[in-house]
């Protein structure tokens, strides 16, 4: 995982290749884009379908709660995982394996199964949800998506925490006087800053994506408006359908122009004493939005 | 709680660690360790890797707890206080400086943790950075510096809190041979200089003797030895001891009424009595020397170490030996040499029954 060095292709292959996946991403995109400002009726176009999607009170309260959905997905998920996955790897790295398994379970497991499963459990939490006054909101599905993004930020924590030495790094910390709740928020996590976005990112792209669940579970999402729109009204569905992507894609952008920040690589000054620092060795690390590298 | 006294004008404070055992599963990290720092004191712990060095040291930093013992510091006792309130600064062998601070920054951190305010903070880490010759790489980034640089600056950052306790561990591993000189040497001045009682671990003999006030031998969880560089030298304690201490000949001899027979020679026995019977006694290269008559032999290899010289010869039973000698003499390979044990004390350990042949 540390010797990735790989040699680029022939920059000729390189530019073809970027160029096909190009084509191949864009094309639905640049078709969703000329449908969305069609005019079916009269012929032309119009920016309706556009305008409706602000104009249009339940979808405008559907991309309220798929945003609230969101935030307090990535919050949670955040909360459970960070703290857990640092205690794991300084206190108790046996159980490494095990909580990377649990982890990683929701991947493997169809989300009907997750809804008839969860149906038990959400009897419950909607019930104690309704003494705080949120008993029908949409944002009980906070606790099925924490457990739906695990996988995906479990892995983009995991590997922000194996770049850096986070035992070293924390006892460091403890033995200059750093209680734990120090340690970790002003030594571990601006270290794992860049794996703490990934994390929250694709948290936020599974939410917006997601569909299955929130429509099984009779809760009205983003998602599940749109294609209720869709059948009315396949313009603004697809307006719609592309805002999110374009979010979802913005988001990317914002990942990797932070990701990127922070890393400082210098030149070694003293030649006989050439020994990699933590952060000079920094391997690459998984981020969608690609290559951060300068 | 804080001061802002000068390096050198405080004195640093006595440690006690009493009957230190670690257990991790079935495996005895520290069986019983004692060691006892005076004010101000270097102690090396010195001993191979796996002897429980870094377990010592982290019990008594509080980042690992012990089985069973005591950890004290100044007569207080700290066996259950945790690593956060032990005031003692650490040096480790991994690369430790926060990679998302200035180097300036990582110095003022624990000051900062103190409650020590801005100004004041910079001014103590910037003569932190200025005692270990870094002064000019303040606003630097750990990733800026060389390696023997950055452990300069976690040098710094661990004396910059006026820790009670120094604690070093194997901090000059991951350098190269020439850096790790120059800064053994200069953490040992940095250390006089502000006088703070300082444990510091190793694997490297050389390095422990070039440091220390005393060293302790460590073999097995436990001290084997523990001494000034020149006692651990010339009295060693036991076989172990001065296998690891220096280099050392081994060579087959009797052991006879407190006194070693070694190719004729007879050569009194240091340490305790020990029963008569085939013993290997171990000889310092610098006790063996060219002479007109004695002990046949033919010269190996010969190698210029700057102030001496040191020869390989093959004895008449094909064994090789190390002899010490000035460089005015120049021992060509291949030539006859006859040698002499010079009449020092010399330790021995019994040998397994071997076949003589
Ligand atoms: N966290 C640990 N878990 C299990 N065994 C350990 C642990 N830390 C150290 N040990 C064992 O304790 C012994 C002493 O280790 P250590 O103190 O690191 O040795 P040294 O620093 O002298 O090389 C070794 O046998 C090592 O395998
Ligand atoms: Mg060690």
């Amino acid at each position: 995982m540390s010797a990735m060095t790989r040699k680029g292709p022939h920059p000729a292959l390189r530019w073809s290749l970027l160029a096909l996946f190009g084509i191949f991403f864009l094309t639905p995109l640049l078709s969703m884009a000329d449908f969305s400002t069609r005019n079916l009726i009269q012929g032309g176009r119009t920016g309706q379908a556009w305008k409706n999607l602000f104009q249009d009170d339940a979808l405008y309260s559907a991309i309220l709660i798929s945003l609230g959905l969101a935030l307090f997905t990535v919050v949670l998920m955040l909360l459970v995982l960070v703290p857990t996955m640092i205690w794991v790897r300084l206190r108790t790295p046996w159980a490494k394996g095990m909580m990377e398994f649990l982890c990683l379970l929701p991947l493997t497991i169809p989300a009907l199964v997750i809804v008839v499963g969860l149906k038990g459990v959400y009897d419950w939490v909607t019930y104690f949800l309704s003494y705080v006054g949120l008993g029908e909101s949409a944002l009980a599905l906070t606790f099925v998506y924490v457990v739906l993004v695990l996988p995906y930020s479990y892995r983009a924590l995991d590997s922000a925490m194996s770049a850096i030495d986070l035992k070293t790094l924390s006892e460091a910390a403890r033995s200059l006087g750093a209680s734990w709740t120090t340690t970790i928020m002003r030594v571990v996590v601006p270290n794992i800053w860049s794996g703490i976005l990934s994390a929250s990112f694709i948290a936020i792209a599974v939410v917006l994506g997601e569909y299955t669940i929130a429509s099984l579970m009779g809760y009205t999402t983003l998602q599940v408006q749109i294609v209720a729109i869709g059948k009315a009204d396949g313009t603004t569905s697809v307006a719609a359908s592309l805002a999110v992507l374009l979010l979802g894609f913005v988001l990317l952008m914002v990942l990797s122009l932070f990701g990127g920040r922070g890393r400082r690589t210098g030149a070694t000054e003293d030649p006989v004493a050439p020994a990699p620092s933590v952060p000079a060795s920094l391997s690459p690390r998984p981020q969608p939005g690609g290559n951060n590298h300068p | 709680m804080t001061t802002t006294t000068q390096p050198g004008t405080r004195a640093g404070l006595a440690v006690e660690l009493t009957d230190l055992t670690r257990v991790y599963g079935s495996n005895r990290a520290l069986d019983g360790l004692t060691l006892h720092l005076e004010p101000g004191e270097l102690v090396c712990l010195l001993g191979p890797s796996g002897c429980g060095k870094t377990t010592a040291l982290r019990i008594l930093a509080g980042l690992d707890e012990a089985t069973s013992g005591t950890v004290e510091v100044g007569g207080k006792d700290l066996t259950h206080t945790p690593a956060n309130k032990r005031d003692m600064g650490m040096v480790f062998q991994a690369y430790s400086l926060f990679p998302h601070m200035t180097v300036l920054d990582n110095v003022a951190f624990g000051l900062k943790l103190r409650g020590v305010d801005k100004a004041q903070r910079s001014t103590k880490a910037g003569d932190m950075l200025d005692l270990v010759g870094l002064g000019v790489h303040k606003q630097k980034f750990a990733s800026q510096l060389s390696g023997g640089q950055q452990q300069r600056v976690a040098l710094a950052r661990a004396l910059a809190i006026e820790p009670s306790v120094l604690l070093l561990d194997e901090p000059l591993s991951a350098l190269d041979a020439k850096v790790r000189v120059q800064l053994r040497d200069e953490i040992r001045r940095v250390q006089l200089d502000v006088g703070t009682t300082t444990l510091f671990v190793t694997h490297d003999q050389e390095e422990a003797l070039a440091v220390a006030d005393r060293v302790a031998v460590m073999n097995a969880g436990n001290i084997e030895q523990i001494g000034t560089p020149e006692e651990l030298y010339t009295q060693p304690s036991s076989a172990f001891v001065a296998n690891f201490v220096g280099l050392t000949n081994r060579v087959p001899g009797e052991l006879r009424g407190g006194a070693v027979l070694v190719h004729g020679a007879t050569l009194p026995l240091l340490g305790a009595a020990q029963p008569d019977g085939q013993v290997t006694a171990l000889i310092r290269p610098e006790n063996i020397e060219f002479a007109p008559d004695g002990l046949a032999a033919t010269v190996v290899a010969s190698s210029f170490l700057g102030n001496v010289r040191r020869t390989q010869v093959r004895l008449a039973d094909d064994s090789v030996l190390s002899v010490q000698h000035d460089v005015s003499e120049h021992p060509q390979t291949g030539d006859g040499v006859f040698l002499r044990f010079k009449s020092h004390a010399i330790s021995a350990s019994p040998t397994p029954a071997i076949p003589s042949s």
